[in-house]
């Protein structure tokens, strides 16, 4: 079954040419990471697959709805992606507690008893159910990005994005986030990661795709990414981050 | 490497009271300045205190002291202006209903939609008990309320009314939409633009002038109306910086998570914006509080305007200085509440000490 299917994409920012004749297709259970110098439109490829940002041209399809103008079809889409961003995005007047259950009482009509015990139960699963009662401004930032993972899971996703979800930790802490996707990779959820933890590509990832200027300049599994890179750019980039 | 343990930080000696009065040059000579002004104010006492006459009639406040045995004859025009006397017990209970409806407002914990339809209720409450006319109560034109109660009555429901107008502006003003942003920003232009007598003037007295002859609106209420749309824009150019102030992502975050926008407004937006402009908040809420005063000059009797009529007796010496002092302690024992509230607000905020 196709995830996502994304044909000859095209996004302008003004008169900036952002995303160039992307295509992309994505299997259920298949783990994509997305790598990149800043600015190759790797963040702005996710954030159009549940219309954070408009598409101008091409088409995106997400579990078989597609995204247009239509806001049924928005709405059917943002009910199966969840999405975890660079900077946490945590609610900081909630507690984590509400932070997790909120979303699902306004969005699913969800219960409260019901949200909460469902929030408990992935914040036991992110392993910070001791924090409940904390506002997210107490929290370290692991920690508040595994709050973020925790409220995502809670509106039952099919398909995660996480846009650079180490890039704003505090090296100490990357690893238990990376811990938690690691494991949210091994129940076979659908995710695709913009990342630079090539480490983490290489133990998670089924695909990994380089990006550069709006394209999408090589595509290739992990084993084959790292040790023979076909395109030059992608040899340079490999070059750049792994000192 | 040695461990080595955390220590206290060492005690700050405090500074002497002397060093800090006259420690400078600078400081002696303001202390000296401030010493100075306070004894020259000193006669001062002689007139509000010592010469005072506390009790007694108009003969006895010729003498020249301060006449507060005035403020006492005439507390109930002041405070009730021309309503009926023997119906003051209705604008009584209206006081103490807002005054009951404020302090069950106070914690943030009770804000939902079940208190403002409370608030709803509790107006219209009050409107019927100061119009009459059902329920056997005596009917009392609008043009013979007066006092206190209109002042809060006004304070009120011109800042009830234009907060969720100023949200919509708000919020319009960053619309996407071009209508919309473009009326948003017109009426915010052009109701800061105007001064809030003009508006009060066109309120009163053009507007009946404009609008068909068998339209009577109240003029109380056309008051109400133009204060309201002169807070609504204040309020939503104060919620504008607090909604600036929050960044894209907690939008981005509502809706990524599938939640409405008026949803997201309500629960997530708003909630955040408010907490960040309380202290602007309260500015603006206090200076409609004061601006409440301004309805006099197109002739309605506020608390000012009843003061006024009543050191107009001829009977008493004059004693305007008394009835304006009385009425600004009135005034700053609301607008000092209401100061000390939003501190108290801003306190609780902080606790949960964002990052």
């Amino acid at each position: 079954m196709t995830a996502i299917a994304v044909t000859d994409l095209n996004k302008w920012y003004g008169t900036y040419h952002a995303l160039r004749d992307v295509n992309l297709t994505v299997a259920e259970g298949e783990r994509i990471v997305i790598c990149g110098p800043s600015g190759s439109g790797k963040s702005t490829l996710i954030r159009c697959l549940n219309r954070l940002e408009e598409h101008q041209s091409g088409t995106i399809s997400v579990s078989g709805v597609e995204l247009n103008d239509d806001v049924k079809n928005l709405d059917a889409v943002r009910r199966e992606v969840g999405m975890v961003f660079q900077h946490f995005n945590l609610f900081p007047h909630l507690t984590v507690l509400e932070n997790c259950a909120l979303p699902q009482i306004l969005a699913r009509k969800t219960s409260r008893a019901e949200a909460e015990e469902r929030a408990r139960h992935f914040l036991q699963r992110v392993r910070i159910p001791e924090q409940a009662a904390k506002f997210p401004g107490q929290l370290s930032g692991g920690q508040q990005q595994r709050v973020a993972i925790a409220r995502a899971l809670c509106m039952k996703p099919k398909i995660m994005l996480f846009d650079e979800p180490t890039s704003a930790l505090d090296p100490e802490m990357i690893g238990e986030v990376l811990d938690t996707m690691i494991h949210l990779a091994e129940e076979g959820m659908t995710m695709i990661v913009v990342t630079h933890e090539m480490g983490f590509a290489r133990r998670v990832a089924d695909r990994v795709i380089f990006m550069a200027e709006g394209q999408v300049i090589e595509e290739a599994p992990p084993e084959q990414f790292f040790t023979a890179p076909a395109n030059p750019r992608t040899q340079e980039f490999l070059r750049q981050i792994v000192h | 490497m040695e461990h080595i343990a955390a220590r206290p930080a060492p005690a700050k000696p405090p500074a002497p009271i002397l060093r800090i009065l006259f420690g400078d040059a600078v400081s002696a000579l303001i202390t000296v300045g401030v010493i100075g002004l306070i004894v020259m104010m000193l006669p001062v006492l002689d007139w509000a205190v010592f010469d005072a006459v506390w009790q007694g009639d108009a003969e006895a406040c010729r003498a020249g002291g301060a006449c507060w045995a005035y403020i006492h004859d005439k507390a109930r025009l002041i405070l009730f202006g021309i309503y009926p006397p023997d119906q003051q017990w209705r604008p009584v209970v209206v006081i103490v209903l807002i005054l009951a409806m404020v302090v069950a407002s106070l914690s943030p914990r009770f804000w939902n939609a079940g208190l403002a339809l409370l608030w709803g209720g509790a107006i219209a409450v009050m409107l019927v008990l100061m119009k009459g006319g059902v329920f056997g109560m005596v009917d009392v034109p609008t043009a013979k309320w007066g006092g206190l109660p209109v002042t809060l009555l006004l304070a009120v429901l011109s800042l009830g009314m234009g907060f969720p107008l100023a949200v919509l502006l708000a919020l319009g003003r960053q619309s996407n939409l071009p209508v919309v942003k473009g009326i948003s920003v017109c009426v915010i232009e052009l109701v800061r633009g105007l001064p809030l007598i003009g508006l009060l003037f066109v309120a009163a007295i053009l507007l009946p002038l404009l609008l068909p002859s068998d339209w009577t609106i109240d003029k109380l209420g056309r008051t109400v109306a133009a204060l309201t749309i002169f807070a609504a824009a204040y309020l939503a150019e104060v919620l504008r910086g607090g909604l600036q102030g929050l960044g894209k992502g907690q939008a981005e975050a509502a809706q990524g998570l599938g939640i409405s926008y008026w949803k997201m407004v309500w629960h997530i937006i708003l909630p955040q914006a408010i907490q960040k402009v309380i202290p602007p908040l309260t500015n603006t809420a206090i200076v409609m509080v004061k601006n409440t005063s301004l309805v006099m000059i197109v002739g309605v009797f506020d608390m000012l305007g009843a003061g006024r009529a009543a050191a107009g007796d001829p009977a008493w010496p004059a004693p305007f200085t008394e009835t304006y002092l009385f009425v600004a302690a009135v005034y700053f024992a609301i607008c000092f509440g209401i100061s000390v509230y939003a501190r108290w607000l801003e306190r609780g905020v902080k606790r949960k000490s964002y990052a």
